[in-house]
């Protein structure tokens, strides 16, 4: 069943402000999600001031700069720091992006940093993605072929089938988009979400996947597929600039084709 | 965490659930092809019976009474309501839980409908035969 409001428990409550250090000029205010599972409080919004005269450019770099500088609790996943690896994928100014890509200058005001919505909290902005690699591995994000490869040499593909893949490969699963989808909020346990379906047709697309149909077939369900309603904030919030929606229209209409 | 632990099946497992109910594009279809159809079929509808307003029964009945009129009537009512019934079976799955209950609504929804339906059918019959 769908809920629309917050369990007693998790009510976010205000929490302490860390002052910018004196003589800073340039300060913007951070105001962070915390959660700790340890101490049985509800999670509540801190607020850090920071410098950004002495900050890098990005969002990611002012949480580092917190983490090392002034709340070393501050929990949050990072690696590459340049949009390729999808772990600081968090709900920054109302919008799922990534850390390390969205500049502290295109947000307004204060700075209001969330983990991805609707997700069960590891703690701070962590959230618990087994679920969702659940789904990820349940729809066999590999290549299967019976066919014997070429001996000695990759499988071959055309320039044409291979520009098939394009907006597809880049995908870096960071989940910002399965995690802005409101069906995937109601029916996240049953429905695969844009992120997964996108994953999914970029084997459907693949020239030398030989399993298409069983692919369609896994598909073919109304809720594993057919939750989505192009509401579109997938396509909208996807820090890569893909379109997983088209993707899911795709799937759609490969099944329709495959009946009539 | 003090909390007795009830579920210790795996992510993969639940997601893999009972597998794949391999039917939807029907569904789906079909609701697209109904809007499609009921696009003109409610364009005529509502400029034919605004032209009869305040017009008397006799004159009423008798346009739906012509052929082909009734014909497109008829046509109407069982789009709309196919696509009434294929509508709300969306907002119930997206919003009710277990599953037990979709089903007993989805019945529901589609038993007021196909009454409904029927019902507005026959009015336009008795007025055309």
């Amino acid at each position: 069943m769908a809920t629309f409001t917050l369990p007693k428990n998790s009510t976010v409550q205000p929490g302490q402000t860390y002052k910018a250090e004196a003589g800073a000029t340039n300060v913007r205010s951070f105001k962070i999600y915390r959660w700790d599972p340890d101490t049985g409080e509800n999670p509540r919004m801190d607020t850090y001031e920071i410098d950004l005269d002495k900050c890098g450019p990005m969002v990611l770099d002012a949480l580092i700069k917190i983490k090392n500088e002034v709340d070393t609790t501050l929990t949050f996943r990072r690696s590459c720091r340049e949009g390729i690896c999808g772990s600081c994928s968090m709900n920054i100014d109302g919008l799922n992006t990534l850390a390390c890509l969205k500049p502290i200058e295109d947000v307004q005001g204060e700075v209001r940093i969330n983990p991805l919505p609707h997700m069960p909290v590891v703690k701070d902005l962590v959230p618990d993605l087994s679920q969702i690699y659940a789904q990820l591995r349940s729809i066999e994000p590999w290549l299967k072929a019976d066919s014997p490869a070429p001996p000695d040499e990759e499988r071959r593909q055309s320039k044409e089938e291979r520009a098939k893949l394009d907006g597809l490969w880049e995908c870096i699963l960071c989940f910002c988009c399965s995690t802005a989808c409101p069906s995937y909020w109601w029916n996240g346990d049953r429905y695969l979400g844009p992120a997964v379906l996108l994953q999914a047709y970029r084997w459907i697309a693949d020239s030398r996947d030989e399993r298409q149909g069983e692919r369609l077939d896994q598909l073919q369900d109304p809720f594993r597929l057919y939750r989505c309603h192009t509401i579109m904030n997938c396509s909208r919030t996807c820090p890569k600039g893909l379109n997983p929606a088209q993707a899911i229209g795709e799937i759609k209409v490969l099944l329709a084709e495959r009946e009539s | 965490m003090s909390e007795h632990q009830t579920h210790f099946q795996s992510p993969l497992g639940r997601v893999r659930g009972h597998g794949s109910a391999k039917s939807g594009t029907h569904h789906w279809w079909m609701q697209r092809v109904t809007s499609l159809a009921m696009l003109p079929l409610m364009i005529w509808f509502a400029f034919s019976i605004a032209s009869k307003a305040g017009a008397p029964w006799e004159v009423v009945a008798e346009w739906i009474g012509r052929p082909f009129n009734a014909v497109l009537l008829v046509a109407m009512i069982a789009l709309g309501f196919y696509h009434t019934a294929s509508g709300l079976q969306v907002v119930v799955e997206d919003y009710i839980r277990p599953e037990r209950s979709v089903m007993l609504a989805n019945l529901a929804i589609r038993s007021v409908c196909v009454l409904l339906g029927l019902l507005a059918a026959l009015s336009v019959l008795r007025l055309a035969i």
